[in-house]
């Protein structure tokens, strides 16, 4: 282990002797962060630097000089804010952060509506079959979202559903979800199906932590099942509720997965559906890093103040407090 | 809520037990259990339907009825198999290197960090923590442009590395490892190693993991998961498709298969293969799954 010193902190020593300062300085500091070197290293190469750089390159600009051709006509300067000006006032990334902010209208209080409803259903001691539907539900959280938008996207297509298939026994014409007005449902329906069971087992997590003797004590008391349910349970596990926002909304924002894999399928799904769709498109399609690292950085500053200001309206109680 | 039965004798698991002793009030609900149920056939069906559609030939998947099975599937694995000389058994065995090497060497970088900032008082450590829960917040998938920037200027883009490296670091990893380090590392146990003489490595290695061993399991799990999940990253870092894991390797035989429809099957028998490890790792895992998000929180 290579006795790097990183970060040398303040070395608030007050051992008596200098020797024994010494050794208490090589405990104290050294060890520790020699420790930490291989977290702080990768913390320092793979988020730091890359954050650093994104903003870097969000302010320049690339500089074409003559027919452009030939190494030399083509400059980096600096840009100033002009990049986030033109990304600011893309009417396809305000298209983009429409349909994900609708996505996340519906997905978010859908997916932790029904997860909370799993959950205390599962805590319930009149509920039968549990380990059963726990694993059931928590399955599809082992398949990636690839492979549950390419499921989905087949069960979407009329000539395979089942849905289409029963209703065309009925003579009734079922709307493709596929549909470009409907494809955001379709998309909310995958990321729902992926997360409810996840989103489920960490409040049912949290449930279990609770002491039964609460339990017994409101039932003594006359309490329901569902007044315990409502007025115990769920703010109990409120801290857990607040996490499992904060992740949903945090993914959500990121949405770049199933849309990529539902295209193929739905030709209705554009290169700059989600904000993500659209940085990859800039940087990788257009070869235009510049404007896609503006772009990034505004949907994580977005990311940051919406967690923030979240955090702040539920008064900070899932990070505040530590062992 | 309603119940409608008034014994439970046609219940063959007895009622739970953790919650304390079982009381007569404590009669099955059809109505939870058969919301409960009705979740669980939603999450099932696509895991269904995947078995029936992946044992149809190329008509029958858009003939017969979706859920009826059919006998192709054999021969779907072949064709499967066959396709560029096993390109697709390729995709899945890189699929386990990167999740697999990634999440264990993932989880023994978070286990000593999140051990260090736990058992270790030293200036700076509360601002480095401070650093990480931020790094928690990060969306992940912002970091890959600038990722692969830099890899590309290191040479490193369409190489195994550049899919490994990027997904070792885990905040989020590390902050769970604090709070189990906190949680089952006696610090009398490291106390009496170091004055038995032993090494901070060895006491990590040897003493203090053991004892987070469970907690260290989860932490693998969600760090699999993550890796085996991300799209991304290797959709934008890797070029030659003998490098590719399974999702990014479907994704492009699905986009190929908008032009040859005879691909599908193999894209469904693809699905179906590639979803089967993982759901046994889940089934006999299952029991590591205690996430408990916000457990610094709810424990204080």
């Amino acid at each position: 282990m290579a006795m790097t010193v990183t970060k040398p902190g303040p070395a608030a020593d007050t051992a008596a002797g200098p020797s024994r300062r010494a050794k208490n300085f090589k405990s104290r500091v050294l060890i520790p962060y020699a420790m930490l070197a291989p977290g702080i290293i990768l913390f320092l190469v793979f988020m730091a630097a890359p954050i650093v750089y994104t903003l870097v390159l969000s302010f320049q600009k690339k500089k074409v000089s003559g027919l452009g051709l030939g190494k030399g006509s083509q400059s980096q300067v600096f840009a100033g804010f002009e990049n986030y000006v033109s990304a600011l006032t893309d009417p396809e990334f305000l298209g983009s952060v429409l349909r994900v902010l609708l996505y996340g209208l519906i997905l978010i209080p859908l997916m932790l509506g029904f997860a909370l409803l799993f959950a205390l259903l599962l805590d319930s001691r009149r509920t039968r079959a549990g380990s059963f539907s726990r694993t059931a539900i928590f399955l599809p959280y082992a398949v990636p979202a690839v492979i549950s938008s390419l499921l989905w996207g087949f069960l979407y297509l009329p000539g395979v559903s089942p849905f289409h298939f029963l209703a065309r026994q009925f003579g009734v014409a079922l709307p493709s979800l596929l549909d470009p007005n409907l494809v955001t449902f379709a998309i909310c329906n995958i990321a729902l199906w992926g997360g409810v069971g996840f989103n489920m087992i960490v409040m049912y997590t949290s449930l279990k932590a609770v002491p039964s003797e609460i339990y017994e004590a409101a039932k003594l008391d006359g309490c329901s099942e569902i007044q315990t349910a409502l007025r115990i349970k769920i703010p109990i596990i409120a801290p857990s509720l607040v996490m499992t926002a904060l992740f949903s909304m945090i993914a959500t924002l990121q949405v770049f997965a199933e849309p990529t894999t539902l295209r193929p399928l739905a030709n209705s799904l554009s290169t700059s559906w989600s904000p993500l769709m659209l940085v990859y498109r800039d940087a990788f399609t257009r070869n235009d890093v510049y404007s896609a690292a503006a772009t990034s950085i505004v949907i994580a500053a977005a990311t940051f103040i919406i967690s923030f200001l979240f955090l702040r309206v539920v008064q900070k109680r899932a990070f505040g407090q530590e062992n | 809520m309603t119940t409608l039965a008034p014994s439970r004798t046609s219940n063959t698991k007895s009622a739970r037990t953790p919650k304390g002793a079982v009381s007569a009030h404590d009669k099955p609900s059809y109505l939870s259990t058969g919301i409960l149920i009705l979740g669980a056939l939603y999450c099932l069906f696509p895991v269904i339907w995947v078995v029936a559609a992946a044992s149809k030939d190329g008509n029958e998947l858009f003939s017969t009825f979706t859920l009826a099975p059919s006998t192709h599937l054999w021969d779907n694995i072949v064709a499967l198999t066959e396709y560029r000389d096993g390109l697709f058994w390729r995709w899945m065995a890189n699929t386990a290197l990167y999740a697999g090497v990634g999440a264990i060497v993932s989880t023994w970088v978070s286990a000593l960090s999140g051990y260090v900032l736990a058992k270790f008082d030293f200036p700076g450590k509360s601002g480095i923590f401070k650093v990480l829960l931020m790094g928690v917040l990060v969306p992940g998938v912002i970091l890959a442009i600038p990722q692969y920037l830099m890899l590309a200027q290191a040479g490193l883009t369409n190489t195994y590395w550049s899919v490994l490296l990027p997904q070792i670091i885990s905040p989020y990893g590390i902050y769970l490892a604090r709070i189990y380090a906190a949680a089952s590392v006696p610090g009398d146990v490291i106390e009496a190693a170091r004055t038995e003489g032993a090494k901070e490595m060895y006491i990590f290695n040897r003493i203090a993991a053991p004892m987070m061993l469970p907690g260290l399991v989860t932490i693998f799990l969600f760090q699999f998961v993550a890796i085996w999940n991300n799209f991304m990253l290797p959709y934008i870092m890797l070029g030659d498709d003998h490098l590719f894991p399974i999702t990014v390797g479907l994704n492009g035989l699905l986009n190929q298969g908008a032009s040859a429809p005879a691909l599908y099957t193999l894209v469904l028998a693809g699905a179906l293969l590639s979803i089967i490890p993982l759901v046994i790792m889940f089934l006999l895992l299952q029991r590591y799954w205690r996430v408990d998000l916000a457990a610094g929180a709810v424990k204080a």
